[in-house]
């Protein structure tokens, strides 16, 4: 199996996205205007037929979400591109804006067209300042150009895309807590339902994308769906960007296809271990990742393979750890993000982070008790069930996997503590 | 800080550019903010928004105290980051911080007697590629020896006393 | 309506389509425990207490998840079980744990969940799942009327949200992330730098002691062990319907002869009742009014006898002020006459005369303290204790309250006409003062008494009223978001009322921020239905025929907005500190 592939990855910084025409060149809007020609369904069929899953994190069939959004009648429907990228270890989606952001608008045109959103919105997180001007000179490029407004290609489609800063809080990576930014407030979750695709910004039925879903669905429209197919595993299809870091030689965004194993990703992708010493463990998925022991870096990176050991893709990062590492500090800086990033509304994550920082905290400075030993995985679990929102119910997904996998590292006799 | 009349006619600029739709509260604070230079939203100021965009101060409260851009209280003219999460502290940004306290003369998470630099931790901006990375007045660097870090310190942050 | 089949715990039930869960369950007769959750609020499912199980790992909250055909729920399956007690723990975790030192001990809803969830020593505090921390934010003791505990907050938001839709104030909001989340003013300010108006709106939904009265019970002991002072004691129309709640009796049973007794035996000199103010008020206001109406006066003229509302015009409609009667309120009146009138008839100077008064109301114990408030230097009234503070007072006196005999109020101020007590319900104002003014203006008897236009709990009500060939329109309001619209109109210069009653409280007086905390949601209707009650029973059911309050005028003031009136019972308003004009 090839090791990495150039299906979604292919333009990146191919081309100058100050000038409209460097892009045009390689064959871009190709796949936009073959969507305008298989119209709605046949677009909805094509990204089905890929298997496509959102890449943002959730892994929900992209297909089915765009028929279930151009299912909801409604003179008004938005499209937002989530370009949150709060996820630590995940740094995928800068790339694309960086280096290929008319691949993402593009494929947010397509998005819009097969799902009958009017208005569309970038949602760029603050800390990617550095972007936000180009971004909004590409816009305006493509305005000029014809891609975007009113009447798109004569196709008597408009639509318009505006970009929209976050303002530095993990949470509105969350659909809803993003659209309650969009709206000038608090980004804390809304109760659900009503579902965004039906009640979201302003109340409008609202689709939220991630950037590498959007670009993928470009990419499908372009090479054709069974050209993804062609990559893959059972049921997982096609190529994948992973951000891969950590105590590797070569951290970076690749393009792989589903079902390379992560030895190879480690070693062949990666370039092994910078230190020299031996990987300990990798954590999948960003910080609410599950913590994945060595013994398994011989699995298939797929959904599937990696759902049957409780692990997940998640975002499409890839932390790897070498040795010289104790499992307690890094939940430690799991710990700490949650903590710092949880929005306070609901009891499980605020009350249930507020005492993991404090059980984890002992346990890294090896004064734990026997109580913290039994607690740490109840609150887990409170956490993991109870939680308003996704980050509440994942925050705890280290802590439990560590207990799964290194509870003789966690928990040694002849600490302070014992398992109860 | 400038003058309050001269603060607020800016101020209510930034908010006739925007429009007083509450969907541009947040961009409307991150400009205003910009304004103070010691990086955060005065009570007043919230207030002439708040009365300027029809929103109870209390809410507008809420939004500066939620979003890790804003603040509500005076940081430095300067605000150093040091990203604390998984990807960094595994490629040891201990020793960033170590060098960091020594060069800038404070301690993580405080701000210099003279209001001229903030140093604090930060979760995860994103640059876990180049990791270990600091943020500089919102600047990222990363790949940062010992050596590199020092050099930005000065270009950005200025000489100071150890 | 489409039906759909559920099961819960076991039971299989036909329900109609799009309920909750919460709410399903109840018609299943099983009442899924619940904390943040408020009937008359908006879901909030933000304390995770009501969890359900619906699959197989699967909780979801109750109150805000709808049903579907084929659902299969279990509300006690050993992971919701488990799960809810870890939330409640969670929760107490971060609480403080004195109860016994709480104005809530026994009355308090995270109480009544811990009695459910069978919660023990061993589940909390040392030994236990968490570290028990408590926030640490000082408490607000800055103002008059309402005391803050942050330690107590469970954050159910339920308070905010009072204050945003239904007060219109929006003092009150959420602020920072994570641990350091907390309800408060913008800025962390104390009440007393905010524009709060005190109405206490959100002590009736606090489900804990993390917002209560000011309590001024010991003050008012203090003035009783006394022997230099006279101590006396006016109520209100609103406590008689309510404060039977605090015993065990039904809402809306009157009461007022049981308070009274119960006053006599606490130790009060004297045992006045504020609806003979009431009545003096009408006079006023009345007289006022028609002035207006003959020389182009000011109109509408807005009622003022609601210290919330005041508050909120001060705050927020500062420029309409001149449209305010500048009667006091009937507590306020009394308050003066007391330290005058009353001060001379029993021969004692005003600085010995201590008066309390006993309001449904937090708000009047701000009122009580503006400076204004004095006959020339003496305070007019010096302490107010609330409907609350009343019971816990009546109880510590052992006094058996269901059972004691009735007595009746003390002379001068014990003659009261039905027009007064009808102040405690929203409406009542504007109906006593339409009883007066039509036989004053027409000269003819008024045989319609009852104006149920303008009764009941409607937002906003209106009614037309022919004055001797003139229709004139009255409105009234209750919630101050309610106010707020009747105010718009005035500001812009398109309200076509001639008179408004506002209240602060929705429903008028009878759910006043210091009634007692009840979650019936008929009980406005209840308390409401009482007063109206004793006011059919009255002999005289119009304020200008009290013959006490003509005895007071030949005696004392002369004649209604005459010269010693507009001294000792009309008063002044300023803009309030920070006040900003609402939009």
């Amino acid at each position: 199996m090839k090791r990495t592939a150039n299906l979604i990855s292919g333009q990146l910084k191919k081309y100058d996205p100050l000038q409209l025409s460097s892009y045009e060149a390689l064959d871009g809007f190709a796949a936009l205007k073959k969507a305008f020609e298989l119209g709605s369904d046949g677009i909805i069929e094509e990204v089905d037929a890929s298997g496509l899953m959102g890449r943002g994190g959730a892994a929900y069939p992209t297909g089915k979400k765009l028929r279930q959004s151009a299912d909801v009648p409604g003179e008004i429907k938005y499209l937002i591109c989530n370009a949150d990228e709060g996820e630590p270890a995940t740094f995928k989606d800068r790339h694309l804006l960086e280096f290929d952001p008319y691949s993402i608008i593009e494929g947010m045109v397509i998005s819009a067209y097969a799902a009958g959103a009017t208005h569309g919105f970038i949602y760029i997180r603050e800390e990617y300042l550095y972007l936000h001007d180009m971004l909004r000179q590409v816009l305006a490029l493509l305005r000029e150009g014809g891609y975007l407004g009113t009447n798109i290609l004569g196709k008597g489609f408009d639509f318009d895309i505006e970009l929209f800063s976050g303002a530095g809080a993990y949470i509105c990576g969350e659909g809803s807590s993003l659209i309650e930014s969009m709206e000038g407030k608090s980004g804390r979750p809304r109760i659900k339902p009503p579902y965004t695709k039906v009640s979201g910004l302003n109340k409008k039925p609202t689709l939220v994308q991630n950037v590498e879903t959007l670009t993928t669905i470009k990419s499908v429209l372009y090479h054709g769906s069974d050209v993804f197919l062609k990559y893959g595993t059972e049921k997982s299809h096609g190529t994948k960007l992973i951000s891969l870091c950590g105590n590797v030689n070569n951290p970076g965004v690749y393009e792989v296809p589903f079902g390379i194993t992560l030895r190879e990703i480690i070693y062949d992708i990666g370039g092994g271990i910078k230190s020299g010493e031996d990987v300990k463990f990798l954590q999948l998925g960003g910080a609410s990742g599950a913590i994945m022991p060595k013994s398994l870096i011989d699995i298939p990176y797929s959904y599937e393979s990696l759902k049957e050991h409780g692990l997940e893709i998640g975002s499409g990062a890839v932390l790897v750890a070498d040795n010289t590492n104790r499992i307690i500090d890094f939940l430690d800086s799991v710990q700490t993000f949650f903590l710092h990033e949880s929005c306070g509304k609901c009891t499980p994550c605020r009350e249930g982070n507020r005492q993991l920082s404090n059980i984890i905290g002992r346990m890294k400075d090896g004064v734990a008790t026997n109580q913290d030993a039994a607690s740490v995985e109840r609150i887990s679990n409170i956490m993991k069930y109870a939680s308003f929102c996704g980050l509440g119910k994942t925050a705890p997904t280290a802590v439990l996997t560590a207990i799964r996998y290194f509870s003789d590292e966690l928990f040694s006799k002849g600490d302070v503590y014992e398992r109860v | 800080m400038m003058q309050l009349d001269t603060l607020f006619e800016q101020v209510e600029s930034i908010v006739e550019k925007y429009g007083r739709e509450r969907s541009n509260l947040l961009a409307i604070l991150s400009e205003a903010q910009d304004l103070v230079a010691h990086n955060y939203i005065p009570e007043e100021m919230a207030e002439f928004i708040a009365c300027g965009m029809c929103i109870p101060t209390s809410q507008v409260y809420e939004v500066i105290t939620f979003y890790g851009l804003l603040s509500e209280v005076p940081r430095g003219r300067h605000i150093v980051q040091i990203c604390d999460s998984t990807v960094c502290r595994l490629n040891k940004n201990t020793s960033l911080g170590e060098v960091l306290e020594r060069q800038l003369g404070i301690k993580i998470g405080t701000t210099s007697d003279d209001g001229e630099v903030t140093l604090e931790y930060t979760p995860c901006f994103g640059a876990c590629d180049i990791s270990p990375a600091i943020r500089v007045d919102k600047k990222v660097y990363g790949n940062l020896t010992e050596e590199k870090l020092r050099r930005v310190i000065n270009q950005t942050v200025g000489g100071r006393k150890a | 309506m489409k039906e759909c089949k559920v099961v819960i715990d076991n039971k299989e039930l036909v329900v109609e389509s799009g309920i909750t869960i919460l709410e399903a369950a109840k018609k299943a007769n099983i009442n899924i425990p619940t904390l943040c959750h408020h009937p008359a609020q908006e879901v909030k499912a933000n304390c995770r207490i009501c969890l359900v199980q619906t699959g197989p790992e699967k909780l979801v909250t109750a109150c805000s998840t709808p049903i579907y055909d084929g659902m299969n729920i279990k509300t006690n399956s050993k992971l919701v079980r488990e799960t809810q007690k870890g939330v409640l723990e969670l929760i107490l975790a971060n609480h403080n744990q004195d109860c016994l030192r709480c104005i809530r001990n026994g009355k308090c809803e995270l109480q009544d969940l811990c009695e459910m969830f069978n919660i023990s020593r061993a589940d909390i505090g040392e030994v236990a799942l968490c570290d028990v921390t408590v926030d640490s934010q000082p408490m607000d003791l800055s103002n008059p009327s309402i005391v803050r505990d942050y330690s107590k907050c469970i954050k159910c938001n339920r308070c905010v949200e009072t204050c945003l839709n239904v007060q219109d104030a929006a003092v009150l909001a959420a602020s920072h992330r994570s641990i350091d989340y907390t309800i408060q003013p913008a800025f962390g300010k104390s009440l007393d730098k905010t524009l709060c108006t005190y109405c206490g709106q959100c002590i009736n939904v606090c489900p804990v002691g993390a917002i209560y009265e000011k309590d001024y019970i010991d003050t008012v002991w203090d003035a009783l062990d006394n022997p230099d002072l006279h101590v006396v004691v006016q109520m209100a129309p609103a406590v008689r319907v309510a404060i039977g709640e605090e015993f065990g009796m039904e809402p809306g049973t009157n009461v007022t002869g049981k308070i009274v007794a119960s006053l006599r035996r606490i130790g009060f000199d004297n045992v006045f009742d504020t609806n003979f103010t009431a009545d003096l008020t009408i006079l006023e206001e009345g007289y006022e009014l028609l002035n207006r109406i003959k020389n182009g006066g000011k109109l509408p003229m807005v009622t003022s006898c609601s210290p919330g509302w005041i508050n909120y015009m001060e705050g927020f409609y500062p420029d309409l002020i001149d449209n305010m009667s500048t009667c006091k309120s009937p507590q306020q009146m009394f308050g003066s006459l007391s330290k005058t009138y009353y001060a001379e008839k029993v021969n004692i100077h005003p600085s010995k005369i201590f008066t309390v008064s006993i309001m449904p109301c937090t708000a009047k114990k701000y009122e009580a303290q503006r400076p204004e408030m004095n006959s020339y230097g003496v305070i007019d009234v010096n302490a107010v204790l609330t409907t609350r503070e009343l019971a816990r007072m009546i109880k510590m006196s052992g006094v058996d309250f269901p059972t004691i005999s009735e007595e009746q109020f003390d002379d001068p101020f014990g003659i009261t006409t039905g027009a007064a007590v009808i102040f405690g319900a929203t409406g009542g104002v504007m109906e006593a003062a339409l009883r007066t003014v039509y036989e004053v203006v027409t000269g003819e008897e008024l045989e319609a008494i009852d104006f149920h236009e303008v009764r009941g709990l409607e937002g906003i009500k209106a009614a037309e009223v022919d004055l001797a060939g003139t229709t004139v329109k009255v409105g009234v309001a209750n919630g101050l978001a309610n106010a707020k619209k009747l105010m718009r109109d005035v500001r812009l210069g398109k309200s076509d009322f001639t008179f408004i009653e506002i209240m602060a409280c929705p429903g008028g007086c009878i759910g006043g921020g210091g009634q007692p905390i009840s979650r019936d949601p008929d009980i406005k209707e209840k308390r409401i239905k009482g007063i109206y009650g004793i006011d059919r029973h009255k002999v005289l059911r119009k304020s200008h025929e009290n013959p006490a309050i003509k005895k007071l005028y030949d005696d004392f003031l002369g004649e209604p907005n005459g010269h010693k009136s507009h001294e000792l019972l009309h008063t002044h308003y300023t803009p309030r500190p920070g006040s900003r004009i609402k939009l």
